[in-house]
């Protein structure tokens, strides 16, 4: 086990590497420059840009940019704005409480709601209920999520007044409810589908006539027999779904004005600033290794069969 | 069939004298399926008994509706697309199809338990075996989780599971298939059930451990005097155990006998060609013999007798009329006790 | 927003679901003859509502993407500002100019519906074929030959799907000032061939241990001919549902990246660009972004339903 933790350790590194790397190029071999869009409208002066670009690095090859970048990292610096010279950490820092949170609470709606509708409409594959909530999970997944998310701010937040349209305060979970709703919702309707043909499958499955013949009650068949054989692909599903609930929050982020990462990260683009998107994107490689690293170590929970060596 | 129409609660005492005290008493039992080709008719009219302690082996090849009998029996058939539109499943006296599913369910695994064919896929493959042994303890007789765990390493021990009490908590996968059905076995027999339906028991194993198994699930049965019904298509399993074989053919028995009898002289074509398809060491290189054909369709089962394609002795009264089950004699016409065929030219048969 | 990096659900679900082997079913009656596992699920299908359903629906969006003169006279770039704006729809005008109303520029909605479909249609259609060769390639790669190469595609996997997708393409398409289609089309393959890949790799490895690949083998058949006639025919099957799924996720993303002003540029049309349009008058005039948005949205549920159509029909364990 501590073996293949180690192992798998390992292997992340060159991910890593990988990942921070192709989004460095993308950043910066596309066109467009940060420091000419520091003078807006008016004609940049040339020496004052030459010495901005010297001043920070940017006029070195590329593959030095990156190692310098890389360097940094490790020593946990993010870098610096073009505009305003400030630490990359400390908006990464400001903004990411914030997302986390909102992540959070989508992220317990799509196990909560998700699995239940799933493990209900499985069981009852084929009736009325079924069909309901698959008629809901395919909506969902087909109207794009600005056009759910917009309709369920008109409606709550204008129509009804039931929440602010937007949010005035991130560390109030109330007004954060409609928003990671909106934000899991996707997720929601997947975990949903994902459970659902599980259940459906593993309903047929050998051991689960046994479980019946052993006159097991219908409620212990489904909660101990079924439902843990059934989650095994939704786990990989989840774990892999907190990274990009914090990168997908850019929409969400956007209709309810929540100040995270999503919004950050959109800024950084209009501003093209280079060192935050790769920071942003950095920090959600790293979450997204660890999250798909316990994922892997929970199927061994999960299913006894699997054994890491 | 009259008896169906009897009404919904039966008097104890009238289905008491029916059935002359059986454990078990099935009557004219159908089981249809109802898929997107059409209604397979699986189970057609099948009657059969057990007493405690009695051992009926019921034999065919896949697809003669034993497997799917058992299931109607245990409460365990996929309804839909399974359907029982008539017949009678009688325990102790009681017809099972007109109880509650609540009242089934208490019977099932209490009463009646069940050893299914491939131990592998019907244990669960991420529980542990000794919570799949307590399992039935603590939701039939609600003991603690710690109290069903030492029930479950007995089991064990009972079943001879070496190093019973290390190994209660390893999962199925970590058995051999030998060990692995002696553990279904344990299952079947940990709230020392009636009767005991066994599927196929040793037909996923190697021919070595088959014996093995068989001896157990035998020695055990006698020990605490339980029905058993033994599923098999293969012949040298029933002969050592059985008390009396029933032969199903599409969905319909069409032979009972005490097992010797059954073995020494046939009453029915099909059971013939199934005892005639044995190799036998004092018949070397005379070449196999195989009855001729496929087992029927079942959503188009053959007019008349069902086995009329594939018998060598059809006549054009096979092809049109169904034959009964006569009750066989000897050429004198003294009744032979228990013996029973579903052919118009069972005399021939059996004669000669 | 995660609707993006949500196509990976979908290869997960048919990678576990349609692991790509044949299957008999032992279960029930000998059927007279014995049906090969794509003639059942062909039999499967058309008996299926939904298949048939999504089907129609996915013949006519082709022949309005492709023609969509034929069904409206009216055009969808110039509109009349003075007496249209913002016209409610006359539902009673089936087919006419005014049955979805008007926009913000007084354009016929109804002709904007239809001419919006070819580019929504190219952007779905083109970057699943993209991703569908070259991520079906590099998993097929992986899968087959294992060992070095498979470690090198499947991290180059992975290093691609560390990505968010969403986010990924918001730079590279921030980049260019002018997007055509081929641009995003070209943007969302190049970050969503992954999921292709990894489902491609799971079911040529399933496949490759199947009794007659290495009978084939035992024969002597090349590896070209094995790769092409044993293991593709019998591996593609997860690998279709899940490009007929992700199509319509991409058609959505198309639209997303519009509303975020990243979308296709200039004066193409586009059901997504045309829905965030219609996001400015939700509140007052909600047929602008009702009518765009439902044309898109059933686009998206009919390639949906057509997936999970097949996926029923090739699952044996679903039947």
């Amino acid at each position: 086990m501590g073996r293949y933790v180690a192992r798998r350790l390992l292997q992340m590194i060159p991910v890593f590497i990988g990942t921070t790397l192709l989004i460095f190029l993308m950043v910066n071999v596309l066109p467009g420059d940060p420091v000419r869009a520091l003078w807006g409208d008016k004609p940049p002066d040339p020496t004052q840009v030459a010495q901005i670009r010297h001043d920070r690095g940017l006029d070195l090859p590329l593959w030095q940019q990156y190692l310098h970048y890389m360097w940094g990292l490790l020593q946990g610096d993010f870098g610096k704005t073009i505009a305003g010279n400030r630490p990359v950490l400390d908006e990464i820092t400001r903004a990411f409480p914030v997302s986390v949170r909102l992540a959070a609470m989508a992220w317990t709606f799509e196990l909560v709601v998700g699995i239940t509708l799933g493990v209900i409409a499985g069981i009852r594959r084929g009736k009325v209920i079924d069909t309901a909530v698959t008629l809901f999970t395919l909506v969902v997944i087909s109207v794009p999520i600005f056009v759910i998310g917009l309709t369920l701010q008109l409606y709550f937040g204008n129509n009804l007044g039931w929440i602010t349209p937007t949010v005035q305060d991130s560390t109030n979970f109330g007004q954060l409810m409609v928003p990671a709703l909106v934000l899991g919702m996707v997720g929601l309707a997947y975990v949903a589908r994902l459970t659902r043909t599980s259940i459906a499958e593993n309903r047929s499955a050998d051991y689960i006539r046994t479980a019946t013949a052993k006159g097991l009650p219908r409620k212990r068949i489904i909660t101990v027999h079924l439902l843990r054989n059934s989650l095994i692909p939704v786990v990989t599903y989840l774990g892999t779904d907190i990274g990009s609930l914090m990168a997908g929050a850019v929409i969400t982020e956007g209709i309810f004005n929540v100040t995270g990462v999503g919004n950050l990260l959109f800024d950084a683009l209009a501003r093209r600033e280079g060192a935050v998107i790769v920071g942003i994107v950095t920090v959600l490689v790293l979450v997204y290794l660890l999250a798909s690293l316990l994922v892997d170590l929970l199927y061994a929970v999960l299913d006894p069969r699997i054994r890491y060596a | 069939m009259t008896i169906t129409d009897m009404p919904a609660n039966v008097p104890g005492p009238r289905s008491g004298e029916d059935n002359g005290g059986k454990l078990l008493d099935v009557r004219d039992l159908h089981v249809e399926f109802h898929t997107r080709d059409g209604v397979a008719k699986a189970v057609n009219g099948v009657n059969y008994s057990v007493d405690a302690g009695e051992t009926l082996a019921v034999l065919g090849e896949s697809g003669s509706g034993k497997s799917v009998t058992a299931q109607a029996i245990m409460g365990i058939l996929d309804m839909p697309p399974g359907k029982i539109p008539q017949g009678e499943i009688i325990f102790r006296g009681q017809d099972m199809l007109k109880m509650s599913s609540e009242e089934r369910r208490k019977i099932r695994g209490n009463k009646i338990a069940m050893i299914f064919q491939d131990a592998l896929s019907a244990l669960n493959p991420v529980l542990s075996v000794g919570y799949q042994l307590g399992e039935m303890f603590r939701v039939h007789e609600g003991l603690s989780k710690k109290e069903a765990k030492a029930k479950a390493v007995e089991l064990m021990d009972r079943v001879r599971i070496p190093a019973a009490k290390e190994r209660v908590s390893d999962y199925p996968h970590q058995f051999s298939g030998g060990m692995r059905q002696r553990i279904m076995i344990a299952m079947a027999l940990a709230l020392e059930p009636d009767l005991i339906i066994a599927d196929e028991p040793t037909t996923a194993l190697d021919v070595t451990v088959q014996a093995q198994v068989m001896e157990l699930l035998a020695e055990l049965q006698r020990e605490y005097n339980m029905g058993l019904i033994l599923i098999t298509h293969d012949l040298g399993v029933v002969a050592d155990v059985a008390d009396k074989i029933a032969v199903m053919y599409a969905g319909r028995i069409v032979e009972t006998a005490p097992v010797h009898e059954l073995y020494k002289r046939p009453a029915h074509p099909y059971t013939k060609g199934l005892l005639d398809s044995i190799p036998r060491l004092d018949q070397k290189g005379q070449g196999l013999f195989a009855i001729k054909g496929l087992p029927p369709n079942l959503l188009k089962i053959p007019s008349g007798c069902a086995f009329n394609p594939r018998c060598p002795m059809a006549q054009d009264e096979c092809r049109s009329e169904i034959p009964a089950l006569h009750q066989v004699t000897e050429r004198d016409g003294a009744e032979l006790a228990g013996r029973a065929s579903a052919c118009h030219f069972w005399k021939e048969t059996i004669h000669g | 927003m995660p609707d993006l990096t949500k196509t990976s659900s979908a290869s997960e679900e048919a990678a576990a679901i349609v692991a790509g082997t044949p299957v008999t079913s032992d279960a029930g009656p000998a059927p007279e003859k014995p049906r090969s596992l794509g003639a059942d699920a062909w039999r499967d299908l058309r008996r299926n509502p939904l298949f048939v359903v999504s089907g129609l629906l996915i013949l006519v969006i082709l022949l309005v993407a492709a023609f969509p003169g034929l069904f409206t006279g009216a055009n969808p770039d110039t509109g009349d500002q003075a007496n249209h704006f913002l016209g409610k729809p006359n539902l009673g005008h089936v087919f006419q100019e005014d049955w979805f109303g008007y926009d913000g520029t007084g354009r016929s909605l109804y002709a904007r519906v239809l001419y919006g479909a070819r580019n929504s249609i190219i952007v779905g259609l083109g970057v699943t074929i993209l991703v569908t060769i070259f991520g079906g390639l590099m998993g097929m790669l992986a899968g087959y030959f294992g060992g070095f190469w498979d470690s090198l595609i499947s991290r180059l996997t992975d290093v691609f799907f560390g990505i968010p997708f969403l986010l990924g393409s918001m730079v590279v398409l921030n980049a260019f000032t002018h997007r055509t289609v081929w641009v995003v089309t070209g943007a969302l393959a190049f970050l969503g061939w992954t999921q292709i890949a990894r489902v491609m790799r799971g079911a040529v490895i399933t496949t490759k241990h199947a009794d007659y690949v290495m009978a084939a083998k035992a024969l002597g058949a090349g590896t070209k001919r094995i790769l092409f006639r044993h293991i593709l025919p019998n591996a593609i099957a997860p690998v279709i549902v899940v490009a007929t799924i992700s199509l319509g996720t991409y058609i959505v993303a198309e639209s997303t990246l519009s509303y975020l002003g990243l979308g296709l540029g200039g004066d193409s049309i586009s059901w997504g660009g045309d829905i965030s349009d219609g996001t400015q008058f939700i509140r007052n005039y909600p047929h602008v972004l009702l009518f765009p948005a439902g044309a898109l949205s059933i686009t998206v549920l009919a390639f949906i339903m057509m997936g999970d159509a097949v996926r029923e029909a090739l699952d044996p364990k679903l039947r």
